[in-house]
């Protein structure tokens, strides 16, 4: 299992900016170990959030996005103190879900 | 013993389920979550579109905006940004053209969203990077020319 994201949401007005930081490798498949070996592939290949049981944001991420991934977006309709939670899954099918409250 | 036998297989058969739900969506459905293996294969903005089941290339649009940096000091961590004002923009996405693979993130617009991401990407050379806007079954971009003076792909 992997580490916990770190996930900020704002609320100005009407709006939340939500900004996700993922813990994960998100090797390409393509890079060699110091043995020549290639470093297998493992990467996110989607991340969603939920707010108030509805999908506010679904994003596909090939392999090029960056090692700890940084996701930032923007969705309306969402109030300060609710919980917004962010789920990824990967390559592997591994997945991890983390919860946080909206200020 | 048996609630433990019970368990396992139910957990068993739920992972099953999952991995079949993954692997054998329609490429149509990427609208939602399901990953499209095509397109994140695709070498080259043409291809990309087409993947993604556009019948027409995309064309510049100014409505679409690409925030990138003019110059990349290090490819492994280049923050892109893609924003769409087109009105029913349903799908946006990142293409760095020299890549391995070009598409790099995409992310579907839906009602309550703003047409407005931004991510981390590597990048393994100088190269054009593209924002994609999907709107109805056109497909739109802007273009930038971002330099990268230490590539982000391994070596």
């Amino acid at each position: 299992m992997s580490d916990p994201m770190r996930i900020r949401a704002a609320a100005t007005g009407d709006k939340v900016t939500v900004r996700v930081l993922v813990s994960h490798e998100m090797e390409t498949g393509l890079r060699k170990d110091a043995a020549g070996k290639v470093v297998p592939a493992l990467y996110i290949q989607t991340i969603s959030a939920v707010y108030n049981s509805k999908t506010v944001m679904s994003s596909q991420w090939g392999p090029a996005v960056s090692k700890n991934p940084f996701i930032q977006f923007i969705f309306s309709g969402g109030k300060a103190g609710d919980k917004i939670a962010v789920t990824w899954v990967d390559n592997t099918g591994d997945k991890r879900t983390d919860e946080a409250t909206i200020s | 013993m048996k609630r433990r036998e019970f368990v396992q297989s139910t957990t068993g058969a739920a992972a099953l389920g999952l991995a079949a739900s993954v692997g054998v969506f329609p490429t149509t459905a990427s609208a939602q979550t399901a990953w499209n293996k095509a397109a994140f294969e695709a070498k080259s903005l043409v291809e990309v579109v087409k993947a993604l089941g556009g019948t027409e290339a995309a064309t510049e649009n100014k409505d679409v905006i690409l925030s990138a940096p003019e110059i990349a000091e290090n490819g492994n961590v280049v923050r892109l940004g893609a924003q769409s004002a087109i009105a029913g923009t349903t799908w946006l996405g990142l293409v760095v053209e020299k890549n391995p693979a070009a598409l790099t993130a995409g992310f579907d617009v839906m009602a309550g969203t703003e047409a407005n991401m931004s991510t981390n990407v590597k990048m393994g050379q100088s190269t054009n990077v593209y924002a994609l806007a999907k709107v109805g079954d056109k497909y739109f971009y802007a273009v930038k020319e971002v330099k990268v003076t230490l590539g982000g792909c391994g070596g």
